[in-house]
């Protein structure tokens, strides 16, 4: 299936170059159309071919064939069916034949939909071949995932990586994934229309959603795998600044600065060559993040991945760079902007700014990342860069980000009058001091931990953009009802509808404000240890815990440890948590699963760390996390507005109805 | 009178534009103000500007698995030499000495440390001043345009705008 998969790919590949080749040279269609098509349909079969093989190792994984050397490493009888399945991302070559699959599924869809435009379709569906070509070259010739086990069979697998048995371990590779290998399609159209010379902006148009919905998947997959940290590593955070996690945030980054951007581009024409290049850089970083996790070139909790087919990554990386020079060169006359700024004070400049704080973010992560490589290089010692070197310098720059999120919208496109901006500034800005004034009479002491002066500046920025954001849509509410009478709600839901675009920018907008206001919260942590008997009792915050009984339990999958433990808030008892420590026998390893209790004010997140081998007691750590709930919440906004923004307006459609109803109301008066 | 009012405006413009660079000072020098040192619990400080050593990738005091090898050896350590009343860099240069500097969470050792730092500052800043500059040069080119008789404007040509501004300079 995989050598099929391949020859289909090479086909779609080499057909579909000639095929462009050959109407680019003659400028006509002397059976290359034809050709083209076979490439295209070639192109759909692989998706077949692919899934065929997907399905095949998941096959083998229920079937528990240990005779394939991946599914006896990563699978063994007692597992649970869900993680079964999950098996086919839980190692590097399943991983790959996912990436493959998803990149041939995103093709199938490409190539269904080619009537909207079949020359660009053509040229992206080429390029998205490939890409594929590389990945399955991988496949069959690097990281095989159907390698036949040597030896005798095995009666049972060695067992999955109990750090990846957890819900969200099923979900948050294929998400990430699904953005990962999104950003090729609106690489491949946006390398396709530049070699094509493709007249306007159409291009962006069709691949807007590709983008968005990509975008989508990568932050969904970015937080849920923040959300899995958070409740399986047992350390009481969601974000270590491992290379890994760095790499999924740096093409989240550009591609951020990509959706922004691209706006000025389709709106006035501007900043062509840019863009090109952000979504250039931003699927150039998704290898260099599979690098990374790949090539074991930095140390990272994720080095269960890592292997030696990272100098296939190597070259790839750089054939792709010198693809995109190569044609950016040959082209770039035809990225000439239409237009130029009018005024710093607009809509352009601050996207321009928004552009350039996001790189400059993704280059810090960049950079911190790829410090310890450079460090050894210099100093001959390789050097820790760690949390403590991104709160110093990526957080600020988090911060006037989180500024210009406000400042933005407020502006208007081309010019703003200094009158708009006092009308449009005047509350956000009362906001947000009222807001750093209240949190200081309420404890809040910015001057005394630094920690405490981020948090203190995340909430009143916050409470700005907040209230910049809710401005607007009252003021177009306002508009709306004046209109046709509706009332405030009603009005509100029109707005949304006439232009889904803006306001589902505005409520993507929101959710990062809440996203922010939640992590702020991570300022005011605390956490206690404590060994606990019989009816001991742990305190924390409100909360008083106390320890009902301790025991141990086992399972064919696991042997484990617990503690149950009652939860009094004020004294009155809430509820029950029990943490617990696993053993998994098939792995030989242990595992940490934590208790967690969460309410919109705070989590009280507790984890059983272990016994003291002298008393035979358990030691529970118990942390107390203000507002993490708000991050998730945070994220289902965004999820929210990113489907507003995805659906359709209202607004041409009526327009529409309009001018139908116009005519039939002028014919009718002809009769 | 004229004289009057355009001084008048003048100078409100002047002292807008001044307030602006105010806020924008004040800001950049919150935003400094977050470098600054906390006044928190030292063991705390040090003990999260540490790693723990056994390969784990966690903070020293985030370490929390089961039979970590070193973390409590290492937090005991820390505790010794807190008590025997040395500064921070003589803490950090201790634990770097035993356990190799991979133990510090941040490239604090000084020499091309502090490349690390500077460099996401540096780049910041020419980032920043680059797109100002670009965005005022394009405001600009932007403006060299005048408009003929029949109301059409017309973008003049880099020499052209310099002509045309030194003509009205000296025009009487």
């Amino acid at each position: 299936m995989l050598l099929l998969g391949l020859a289909l790919s090479v086909y779609t590949l080499l057909a579909g170059a000639f095929a462009l080749w050959r109407f680019k040279a003659t400028n006509a269609d002397d059976g290359s159309g034809r050709l083209g098509e076979t490439a295209r349909r070639a192109g759909i079969a692989s998706f077949i071919a692919l899934s065929g093989a997907a399905f095949a190792l998941v096959w083998a994984a229920f079937t528990n064939d240990y005779s394939v050397s991946y599914i006896l490493h990563h699978t063994n009888r007692a597992l649970n069916p869900a993680y079964k399945f999950a098996a086919l991302w839980s190692g590097q070559e399943g991983s790959l034949l996912l990436w493959a699959w998803l990149l041939t599924a995103y093709g199938f869809v490409l190539r269904l939909r080619h009537r909207v435009d079949v020359r660009l379709s053509a040229f992206a569906s080429t390029i998205l071949a490939g890409i594929t070509v590389f990945f399955l070259l991988l496949l069959n010739f690097a990281a095989p995932p159907f390698a036949i086990q040597p030896g005798p069979l095995a009666a049972d697998g060695f067992g999955l990586n109990p750090l990846l048995q957890y819900p969200e371990m099923v979900m948050h590779p294929p998400l990430l994934y699904l953005g990962y290998v999104g950003f090729s399609v609106p690489f491949a159209f946006a390398l396709g229309a530049l070699m094509m010379r493709y007249p306007g902006e159409k291009w962006i148009h069709i691949t807007r959603r590709w983008t968005m919905v990509t975008w989508l998947f990568l932050t969904l997959g970015i937080f849920m795998g923040a959300h899995w940290a958070y409740s399986v590593l047992g350390w009481g955070g969601y974000w270590g600044w491992d290379p890994v996690e760095n790499a999924s945030l740096m093409p989240w980054l550009t591609g951020t600065a990509f959706l922004h951007s691209v706006m000025m581009q389709e709106k006035r024409g501007m900043m062509k060559s840019w863009n090109v290049w952000l979504i250039f850089s931003t699927f150039m970083l998704t290898v260099l993040g599979t690098l990374l996790t790949r090539s074991g070139l930095v140390s990272s909790v994720h080095a269960f991945a890592q292997s030696s087919i990272g100098n296939w990554f190597y070259g790839f990386l750089v054939l792709v760079f010198c693809v995109c020079l190569f044609v950016f060169m040959r082209q770039r006359d035809h990225l000439k902007t239409e237009n130029k700024l009018e005024s710093i004070v607009s809509r352009e400049s601050s996207f321009l700014f928004n552009n350039l704080i996001l790189l400059v973010a993704c280059f810090t992560v960049l950079w911190g990342t790829l410090f310890p490589v450079l460090s050894e290089y210099v100093q001959g010692s390789k050097a820790t860069v760690g949390a403590p070197f991104y709160n110093r310098v990526a957080l600020p720059i988090g911060l006037f980000l989180l500024f210009l999120t406000g400042v933005g919208p407020l502006l208007a496109w081309r010019s703003t009058t200094l009158r708009t901006i006092r009308r449009n500034f005047i509350l956000p800005s009362i906001a947000t001091v009222a807001t750093a004034i209240g949190l200081m009479i309420a404890h809040v002491r910015p001057w005394e931990d630094q920690s405490q002066l981020y948090s203190l500046m995340a909430f009143s920025l916050g409470a700005g953009v907040i209230t910049a954001i809710l401005s607007e849509f009252l003021r177009g509410a306002n508009v709306v009802g004046t209109q046709t009478g509706k009332n405030l709600f009603t009005a509100s839901l029109q707005l949304i509808q006439r232009n889904t675009r803006r306001y589902g920018g505005y409520i993507v907008h929101f959710g990062v404000v809440v996203i922010i206001v939640g992590i702020a919260g991570g300022a005011f942590n605390q956490s206690t240890e404590q060994e606990v008997g019989f009816g001991d009792k742990i305190n924390i915050g409100p909360y008083e815990l106390r320890c009902q009984s301790y025991t141990q339990d086992s399972n064919p999958n696991y042997d484990t440890e617990y503690a149950l433990l009652d939860v009094y808030r004020h004294g009155k008892y809430v509820t029950q948590l029990a943490p617990e420590h696993r053993f998994y026998s098939a792995s030989q390893t242990n595992s940490t699963i934590v208790a967690n209790r969460s309410t919109l004010q705070h989590d009280l997140y507790v984890i059983y760390e272990g016994k003291n081998p002298e008393t035979g007691r358990p030691i529970i750590k118990a942390f107390l996390n203000p507002l993490i709930a708000w991050i998730w919440i945070g994220v289902l906004v965004i999820i929210l507005g990113t489907f507003v923004a995805l659906a359709p307006a209202i607004k041409p459609a009526l327009a529409a109805s309009r001018v139908i109803h116009t005519e039939a109301v002028a014919v009718g008066s002809g009769d | 009178m004229q004289i009057r009012s355009f001084m008048h405006r003048f100078s409100a413009r002047v002292v807008r534009h001044r307030m602006m660079q105010l806020c924008v000072v004040l800001f950049g020098a919150v935003l400094l103000m977050a470098a600054a040192d906390d006044t928190g619990t030292r063991f705390n400080k040090l003990g999260h500007a540490m790693m723990c050593a056994c390969s784990c990738g966690q903070i020293l005091l985030e370490c929390n698995h089961v039979g970590c090898p070193d973390s409590d050896r290492m937090i005991g350590e820390l505790r010794t030499q807190l008590a025997s009343g040395g500064d921070d860099t003589s803490i950090f240069n201790w634990f770097a000495a035993k356990y190799g500097p991979t133990v510090l969470a941040a490239p604090i050792r000084g020499g091309f440390d502090t490349v690390a730092w500077i460099t996401p500052v540096v780049v910041f800043l020419l980032a920043t001043v680059g797109t100002a500059l670009l965005v005022r040069t394009w405001v600009r080119r932007r403006r060299n345009t005048v408009t003929t008789p029949e109301g059409i404007p017309v973008q003049l040509p880099e020499n052209d705008a310099v002509r045309e501004r030194i003509r009205r300079e000296t025009e009487y």
